[in-house]
């Protein structure tokens, strides 16, 4: 990218455009170490401190995200509790149990303080579900137009107990990809209320906080579990794409195997959206060893945020150029690509 | 699943002696459905199945895009569209490339709410780029008419509308694209009726066979095209049961009502006559055309780009030189790879890569 190109929506998608924008232009203006690992969700960082009572020493998770949500209350939630959710669940699926966390407020002058309340209100009782303090924060205030209702900024520490190691690096060829649920409820959610779209009486989004999943997941299995993923922007192509290609190994799903909400369907199908491109914010999907996939399953399906969680693929042999194909519900084989990003503007 | 058992076995006997079997469909929509359900793994290998000129924005003439960013860009008015337009290159940028230069681009999905999107605002004025075939062309014409009745009078149309049975004509007329029959439109069909292709076989000896849109109803109008072909009586049908033999009358009254047939250029096709949509002379007031002093632009392909021939089935798009490495979703070059209806964008995202 040269010096003249400038910001486009898709560089916001968590797709392809976001990718390159993170690898071209931020990692290396910021410079020094900084390097995150392979673009994690959350950045585990070494031990310090004392020992604890075992003798070794925990490490910290430290992950950030920002929210410019359209509208700011969408049907199964709002700003407020997909900004706690969205921050407990990149900690849960580096495998850390979240402590605290930040919220720092850039608010519209002329917003309604009925509506700022009620999406802190829903920020808290999302926090206090998900054992998540929020212990520090800040506000500031724009003129009119300068930004959009509000954005709110997220911060989030939490503990990763030894032994846990999940990663990219972690993950063999046989090995099973997990998914807890139906793909785009999120999406779908947030689009059916945009103008001129009111076309679904029962769409709610996903948002919700997986800890609940990950933890009985890591406790119970431990090792078994290589990696895990929130599929938010870009959904369950980008995660699945991005294992691909970090791994450098081929990828194969079912979509028979997929579960599907069928009104989410229809609303992709209407819109000319593909589900496994859309974001979703209450979903994991997981790498598990084959021989743990049937009970990672069943630990999933004792889970509240669970919804007919299933095994939809598995890791295939080392390949020049991978690539990730699916078995289609007819059969028939077909490749699922890195989304590009523009897809859908303002949906987290 | 789909059992294509029975396309197998007829295509066995008619391909001895023949180098392959060409159906094209003319529909973007089963452009996508053929590519995402991963069909043509399941057809034979010389069963071919070519994406032609249905997909409206792969057909849409350059110089059209150039206008429409040419208003944009001089601020004159907030442009309405349909999505898959936002990202198509124009001579010099697209209409995502203006809107990040600060022009007033909106995505709509359909008329009515760039009407209501003119309502909303009624010190600027909103053009609509109208694009596409018979399906999208009635919602047009219904929003002119409502914006005329109810005196929304800062909304325009900019047409590119286009009608798909000349361009099918013109195809079996020219003979490159070597086409066997046709699998023809489903929502166009529910317009036009399926008779709508009688004239085709009439004079080409064609199968025009109207299928909908899930993979099933793909499978059934292929089959349906090979027996009409190895019974040698080729003749228009439809596998569809919403399509009626005359379509929807009333919708083309609407149509008649608002628009009259023009010349039209087609990329890759050139003009053909009779082939496009105008606004009749009494909703000038409606017409960007007359509205606004557009540029005057030459069209010209970008240097390379072979979306001309993919559309009319003379290559496939792994053919062209550009595909997957110069030419790709986050850099397209041409229109096939923009538009999610595209043959190149559907090859690129459900099919392998060249190379």
């Amino acid at each position: 990218m040269t010096e003249t190109d400038y910001i486009k929506l898709a560089h916001g998608g968590g797709g392809q455009l976001t990718r390159e924008l993170v690898e071209q232009v931020i990692l290396p203006a910021l410079g020094g170490p900084q390097r995150p690992g392979k673009l994690a969700d959350a950045a585990v960082l070494a031990a310090f401190g004392s020992a604890g009572t075992d003798g070794q020493a925990g490490r910290l998770a430290f992950t950030t995200d920002s929210y410019v949500v359209q509208p700011l209350v969408f049907p199964g939630g709002d700003i407020g509790k997909l900004a706690v959710c969205g921050t407990v669940n990149d900690l849960a699926v580096s495998g850390a149990r979240p402590m605290a966390m930040s919220l720092a407020l850039v608010l519209e002058e002329g917003l309604e303080i009925g509506l700022l309340r009620r999406v802190l209100e829903s920020a808290g009782r999302a926090a206090s579900q998900a054992g998540v303090a929020i212990v520090t924060g800040d506000t500031k205030v724009v003129r009119r137009g300068e930004v959009d209702g509000m954005v709110v900024t997220t911060s989030g520490v939490g503990e990763v107990p030894p032994a846990r190691e999940l990663g990219f690096e972690r993950i063999r060829q046989g090995d099973r990809i997990v998914l807890s649920g139906p793909l785009g409820l999120h999406a779908m959610a947030v689009m059916s209320c945009r103008e001129g779209l009111s076309f679904t009486a029962d769409l709610e989004s996903d948002c919700a906080a997986v800890n609940g999943m990950t933890e009985p997941l890591l406790e119970k299995l431990g090792q078994d579990v290589r990696f895990m993923r929130d599929p938010t922007r870009g959904g369950l192509a980008a995660a699945l794409v991005e294992i691909a290609v970090a791994t450098g190994r081929d990828v194969e799903i079912s979509q028979d195997a997929i579960p599907v909400n069928r009104t989410a369907r229809a609303a992709a199908e209407m819109l000319g959206l593909d589900l496994l491109a859309a974001a979703n914010e209450g979903r994991i999907v997981a790498v598990v060893a084959a021989g743990a996939a049937g009970r990672a399953v069943d630990i999933l399906n004792k889970c509240r945020q669970a919804d007919r969680p299933a095994v939809i693929g598995s890791v295939g042999p080392n390949a020049d150029s991978p690539l990730v194909e699916m078995l289609t519900a007819i059969g028939g084989r077909r490749i699922v690509q890195m989304p590009y990003g523009e897809e859908l503007p303002r949906i987290c | 699943m789909v059992n294509c058992e029975k396309i197998h076995e007829l295509a066995r006997g008619m391909l001895a002696g023949r180098d392959a079997l060409r159906i094209m469909e003319v529909c973007g929509t089963h452009t996508m459905v053929i590519a995402a359900s991963g069909l043509r793994s399941l057809l034979p290998e010389g069963l071919k199945l070519i994406s032609g000129p249905g997909c409206p924005v792969c057909v849409t003439d350059q110089a059209y895009v150039d206008q429409a960013v040419a208003l944009a860009l001089r601020g004159q008015a907030v442009i309405a569209t349909y999505g898959d337009m936002v990202r198509v290159p124009g001579s010099s940028g697209s209409l995502a490339d203006a809107r990040a230069r600060g022009a007033a681009v909106e995505v709509v999905y359909s008329a009515d709410q760039a009407v209501e999107l003119a309502r909303k605002a009624p010190g600027r004025q909103v053009v609509f780029l109208a694009v596409g075939f018979e399906t999208t062309t009635p919602g047009t014409a219904m929003a002119v008419l409502r914006a005329r009745n109810e005196a929304v009078d800062n909304f325009k149309v900019l047409t590119a509308h286009k009608v798909i049975l000349p361009a099918m004509r013109a195809l079996l007329a020219d003979g490159q694209a070597r086409i066997d029959g046709f699998l023809c439109p489903g929502h166009v069909s529910v317009i036009l009726g399926w008779r709508a292709y009688q004239p085709l076989v009439a004079e080409f000896g064609r199968p025009c066979v109207v299928a909908g849109f899930d993979p099933g109803q793909v499978v059934a109008g292929i089959e349906e095209i090979l027996v009409q072909l190895a019974a040698n009586q080729p003749r228009c049908c439809t596998v569809y049961p919403s399509v009626a033999p005359e379509g929807n009358v009333e919708a083309r009254r609407i149509i008649g009502l608002v628009f009259e047939g023009c010349d039209a250029a087609w990329r890759a096709l050139g003009v053909i006559p009779a082939s496009g949509l105008k606004l009749r002379e009494e909703f000038a007031a409606q017409d960007a055309a007359r509205c606004f002093d557009l540029p005057e632009v030459a069209s010209r392909e970008p240097a390379g780009c072979r979306c001309g021939e993919v559309i009319t089935g003379r290559c496939d798009p792994t053919d062209c030189g550009m595909f997957g490495v110069r030419c790709a979703p986050a850099s397209p070059i041409g229109p096939c790879m923009v538009s999610s209806e595209g043959a190149c964008a559907a090859a690129y995202k459900y099919g392998r890569r060249a190379g």
